[in-house]
């Protein structure tokens, strides 16, 4: 069986999901960040299958790619610098438990 | 060379300000932090100043940078409202040991709102957005021993994180749909099949968690409430304020094919905004908490000016923002020379506030008046040029509820100004500002009073609107 553009995007879009559903539902903070991760993978799937089947005569798909992995790289770092820092003020990384302020 | 520095004028001149700042950071010597500030103050005056001078339309870069006059007016609201509220925060970060650092990043945040109000590419949008954004949960986490603060910082990156997913899944589909990245090819390209709504959706979803509108508002007064009081105006004022300005961008020229299926997302989204936003403001205690949700709020209302699809809109919404920053501005001054002195957040603790300091409560109740639309001020007429706009729609029942959730909304505004001026207090609270603090504050207020009757404002951003299409 040929491997076609169906294939990439039902799994591209079943790994959005699931970064949806563990971000929603996961309650460690670095598991959470981890979900994110999953989302921004799923994307570059999507933009690397996309630019394969349907636009092979330019790279676009592939440059935005790239950038993506640079911002997540960027995004994680202070991200976990903050969780680092909530742990130093909290003694946990448990959503749950930070919760100083509510409705 | 020449174009690269006058289009580019606003983004060099920051750059400029950021590498100075890190210099001088390097030669830093023990001494605390009160020497930065009048210099800091006086750098971000000066590019306040050059963003008025010297401006020029066009394109750069193959057509990924766009200026033109509507871009240079709303980049010189921004640079004003970054002034207004480095001189507002100067007495907090003056005790502040990395007070160099909180400019680098709030200019690199700024350049970044820059870069996305000019992109008219997908890519350096995204990159933009990103550049907005992740440096802002770092200043939300400056107050570094406090537990609220570093809650409210992981609670702003996991969302913003979330949303630019989100928003990128978009971009990707609209990729898939339509094999480029750039504004005007989309545009012409934008068909309302189903792929193109389902993209559509996402990047809408993403500008929606950024702007705080109701599905995904939940961020909005946590980040608030923790963060420092310098920073939350900032989250209120400019960086909801370009994402008015860039989702105007968007849904007018690239977007404007598909509007029939924009303008019902965007009529349902204001109609929730506005009842969630003003009932749970209502019920709120902490002052911080009660202006998030007041600026929840305010955007409901700033869609509706969008949804009106004309020259009209977009000018709405600049005049609107305009005036939102003065009043916010003024409110949340005022909000930080209280919390500076005695650590207070509650509006409890404002009862009585008007006996010893007449001249600040006087100033948060013309900022609150002008929030809450009250006609001498700006605020009435940015609301109704809003509504004017949106009513050209001619949706009456949007109009009418919107009116009516003025008037809701009156009763939080009053409701401080009622505990400031008619309640008694035996605990009163003293307080000392800076004058530039001060002066910041004249000046929102002088802002609030005149901009509404100068209708040479308006029509000069109207003439700017007209002249794009």
């Amino acid at each position: 069986m040929e491997i076609g553009l169906n294939h990439f995007l039902v799994l591209s879009t079943a790994l959005f999901f699931i970064g949806v559903y563990g971000f929603l539902t996961r309650r460690n903070l670095i598991t959470l960040l981890m979900s994110v991760e999953l989302i921004l993978n799923s994307v570059n799937i999507n933009f690397v299958a996309f630019n394969k089947y349907l636009y092979p005569e330019n790279l676009d798909g592939l440059f935005f790619s790239v950038f993506i992995i640079a911002i997540a790289a960027a995004e994680a770092a202070v991200a976990i610098a903050i969780i680092i820092n909530l742990y130093r003020n909290f003694n946990t990384i448990d959503v749950e438990e930070t919760d100083t302020m509510k409705y | 060379m020449t174009d690269i520095l006058l289009l580019m004028k606003h983004e060099l001149t920051l750059v400029v300000i950021i590498v100075l700042l890190l210099i001088l950071k390097i030669r830093e010597k023990e001494e605390g932090a009160e020497n930065y500030m009048p210099f800091v103050n006086i750098m971000l005056a000066g590019n306040f100043l050059l963003g008025l001078v010297l401006n020029r339309g066009g394109e750069l870069f193959d057509g990924m940078f766009v200026s033109d006059n509507i871009m240079v007016l709303q980049k010189n609201i921004l640079n004003f409202g970054v002034l207004m509220i480095s001189m507002q925060s100067s007495a907090w970060l003056g005790r502040h040991r990395h007070a160099p650092e909180f400019f680098v990043l709030l200019l690199s945040t700024l350049l970044g709102m820059f870069l996305l109000l000019s992109s008219r590419n997908l890519l350096m949008f995204y990159l933009a957005l990103e550049l907005s954004t992740i440096p802002l949960a770092a200043m939300c986490n400056y107050d570094l021993a406090k537990r609220r603060s570093s809650e409210a910082a992981m609670k702003l990156i996991l969302s913003s994180a979330l949303s630019s997913g989100i928003l990128l899944f978009g971009i990707s589909l609209f990729y898939g749909a339509t094999g480029t990245f750039d504004f005007r090819e989309i545009s012409s390209l934008a068909d309302s099949s189903a792929l193109q709504i389902m993209a559509f959706i996402m990047v809408f979803t993403g500008f929606a968690f950024k702007l705080s509108v109701v599905p995904f508002h939940l961020w909005t007064a946590d980040v608030y409430e923790g963060s420092p009081v310098a920073v939350t105006s900032f989250l209120s004022v400019i960086s909801k304020g370009v994402m008015v300005f860039a989702l105007c961008n968007v849904l007018y020229t690239v977007f404007n094919q598909m509007s029939s299926i924009w303008y019902d997302l965007i009529v349902i989204t204001s109609v929730l905004t506005m009842a969630i936003g003003n009932l749970f403001a209502i019920r709120q205690e902490n002052i911080k908490r009660f202006l998030a949700f007041s600026s929840i709020a305010q955007v409901s209302y700033i869609l509706i000016g969008i949804s009106g699809m004309s020259a009209h809109g977009m000018t709405s919404s600049i005049y609107f923002i305009l005036i939102y920053i003065f009043s916010n501005l003024g409110a949340f001054g005022v909000v930080a020379i209280v919390s500076h002195a005695s650590g207070k957040e509650s509006i409890n603790d404002y009862r009585g506030f008007a006996h010893k300091n007449p001249a600040l409560a006087w100033i948060l109740t013309i900022s609150l008046f002008s929030l809450a639309g009250i006609p001498p001020t700006a605020g009435f007429f940015g609301k109704l040029f809003l509504l004017n706009s949106g009513a050209g729609q001619e949706n009456w029942y949007l109009i009418i509820f919107a009116s009516m959730n003025m008037i809701v909304s009156l009763y939080y505004y009053l409701r401080v100004v009622k505990s400031m001026f008619m309640d008694e207090t035996e605990e009163e609270i003293n307080v000392e500002s800076t004058w530039l603090a001060r002066l910041s504050l004249y000046i929102c207020v002088g802002g609030i009073l005149i901009t509404g009757f100068t209708t040479g404002i308006y029509e000069h951003i109207l003439s700017l609107a007209q002249s794009l299409k």
